[in-house]
């Protein structure tokens, strides 16, 4: 069977996970040739309540297209860290925000716990811009994905006029774990 | 395919693949998780030519898209459970009156406004029953982002040919997942549109069946009468009640699609040497199918595979083939066993047949069918 790799990015509704999935996917499927498909589940309000994009990427085809055997899970909330974690393979990643996940899950994980939030708020000065810090964390954990095509999807999806503060974002976010 | 490629959610494909199939009018009124369909065709259709009305409920919307496909557009709504109910008191008016139009039902879970962000698959019988009296359904059922594209153009030229509502049942899971597709060039799906009379209106008849089993039909305001009624009608298209001509009106509604089956069928047919289990699937369950497939493979049972594209008629040819060969036949759906009653009258009891049933919100995983593999062989 084709490698399949799982990503979850989870959160609270509101902090840009599903956008911060589809960004991702977008990368590896329009600019890096391999399969990826994203999904999400959400609550019916929004915002709040805990809220995860899931990216699938293979080599093969991708039947089903939720996550099982997650290979990298990001929890930027206690919530869905204590929800989603479960879920999370043994030796797999977990990238956690500092401020908002204090209390780690047991397990055989390699985790990174960082100031993710506080790099949007402090570094960048935007809160917002949290899912894109995390998506250049991911893209410097990530093999089969460069920061130069996260930060090509990142540009297309993103509103006019906040580029330059998503640039900022996703670099501060990949120099977090490089 | 020659044509973009693009990273698309299965909502957007839909909304893509009614342009392409030359749609010029959604009324809608938005529901999770149908509602980036409306959302899209609100930015795209006035920019074209089109128009977009969010009506004030969905039994107006659906009203709106049968006078707009009376005067000649090509029209869509979209919607979810609780909306597709309101609906089909006027799907039934465009199954009696011959009005092509198209009609998406997103699947949620659960009766009523149940699960709204939650997928399901409940609405499948009703699809086909849920207006009252004898009609004729087609129901179109995708399990990826481009299928629900070229199905969707599929959609629209079936509706077109047959001058009768055709239905795309999608589900909140492939409606908003994201893969990556091709947007066709122009030119490279056909396009089908409803024939028109080449009489004189004075001549016309709107329910003219002398030239074959579809009329043709004119254009409102195109100087042709048609008068539209939901009443049982004759040839002119005024009511009637005569036995002699009820009688055949309604059994030619129905042949416009039994005796199109080459046109209306599809569905994906795979077959493995020595497989004694079997499975039926639709939408995004036949994807958990597939990878559940594939990881018997690997434990060394072989399992066959039907999955129907055209839900509706249901594809009953494969499914007796299938049942002939195999000893058990898993359908799982997300629902409490609804498509498993129709498999169960296709193979004439050839073969057991057993569920996997979800409705709690989360989707059936391959392992919910796997367990079921290794326990029947």
């Amino acid at each position: 069977m084709a490698d399949r790799y799982e990503v979850r990015l989870s959160g609270a509704g509101g902090q840009g996970l599903v956008l911060g999935g589809v960004i991702l996917a977008e990368a590896i499927a329009l600019f890096e040739g391999i399969n990826a498909v994203q999904t999400q589940s959400y609550g019916p309000e929004a915002r709040g309540g805990a809220s995860k994009s899931e990216v699938i990427i293979s080599d093969g085809d991708i039947d089903y297209p939720k996550a099982t055997k997650i290979d990298l899970l990001l929890c930027l909330t206690q919530e869905s860290c204590d929800k989603y974690s479960v879920d999370l393979k043994e030796g797999g990643i977990l990238l956690a925000d500092s401020r908002m996940v204090t209390k780690l899950p047991e397990g055989n994980y390699k985790v990174y716990h960082l100031p993710i939030i506080d790099t949007a708020k402090d570094k960048v000065g935007k809160v917002f811009v949290a899912n894109i810090v995390a998506l250049g964390a991911i893209a410097g954990l990530l093999k089969s994905v460069s920061l130069e095509n996260v930060e090509k999807a990142v540009l297309r999806r993103v509103p006019k006029g906040t580029e330059s503060l998503n640039r900022r974002a996703l670099s501060l976010g990949y120099e977090l774990v490089t | 395919m020659k044509g973009k490629e693009v990273f698309f959610q299965g909502n957007e494909a839909c909304a893509e693949g009614a342009l392409y199939a030359g749609c010029r009018f959604f009324g809608g009124y938005p529901i999770t998780p149908s509602t980036e369909i409306a959302e899209i065709l609100s930015n795209r259709l006035p920019k074209i030519g089109g128009a977009f009305i969010q009506m004030e409920d969905e039994i107006a919307a659906m009203a709106s898209i049968i006078g707009a496909s009376l005067v000649g557009k090509k029209s869509l709504t979209a919607t979810s459970g609780p909306g597709m109910s309101l609906k089909l008191e006027n799907l039934g008016f465009a199954c009696i009156t011959e009005v092509p139009c198209v009609i998406v039902n997103v699947m949620r879970g659960g009766p009523s406004t149940g699960l709204p962000t939650g997928p399901g698959q409940s609405d499948v019988m009703q699809a086909k029953w849920g207006t009252h009296g004898d009609h004729p359904a087609v129901v179109l059922a995708p399990a990826s982002v481009q299928e629900i594209f070229n199905e969707t153009v599929r959609a629209f030229n079936l509706a077109e040919r047959l001058r009768t509502p055709v239905i795309l049942l999608t589900d909140e899971i492939i409606g908003h997942m994201r893969e990556k597709i091709v947007i066709p060039e122009e030119g490279v799906l056909e396009i089908w549109d409803r024939s028109r009379p080449d009489c004189s209106p004075e001549e016309f008849l709107p329910y003219d069946t002398s030239k074959g089993i579809v009329p043709p039909m004119a254009d409102f305001g195109s100087g042709y009468r048609h008068h539209v009624t939901g009443l049982n009608h004759d040839a002119s298209g005024f009511p009637t009640n005569k036995p002699s001509l009820v009688q055949p009106e309604e059994e030619r509604l129905m042949a416009k699609v039994t005796e199109n089956l080459d046109i209306i069928e599809k569905y994906e047919h795979l077959k493995k040497d020595g497989a004694k289990v079997g499975i039926v699937a639709y939408g995004s369950s036949a994807r958990s199918a597939k990878a559940a497939i594939k990881q018997a493979e690997e434990e060394g049972i072989p399992v066959d595979f039907v999955r129907p594209i055209t839900l509706w008629p249901y594809p009953t040819e494969p499914t007796l083939e299938m049942a002939g060969k195999v000893d058990v036949i898993i359908v799982p759906e997300m629902n409490l066993g609804q498509m498993i009653d129709e498999v169960q009258r296709c193979i004439l009891g050839k073969a057991r047949v057993i569920g996997v049933n979800r409705v709690d919100g989360d989707p059936i995983t391959p392992e919910n069918i796997l367990e079921k593999i290794r326990e029947v062989v």
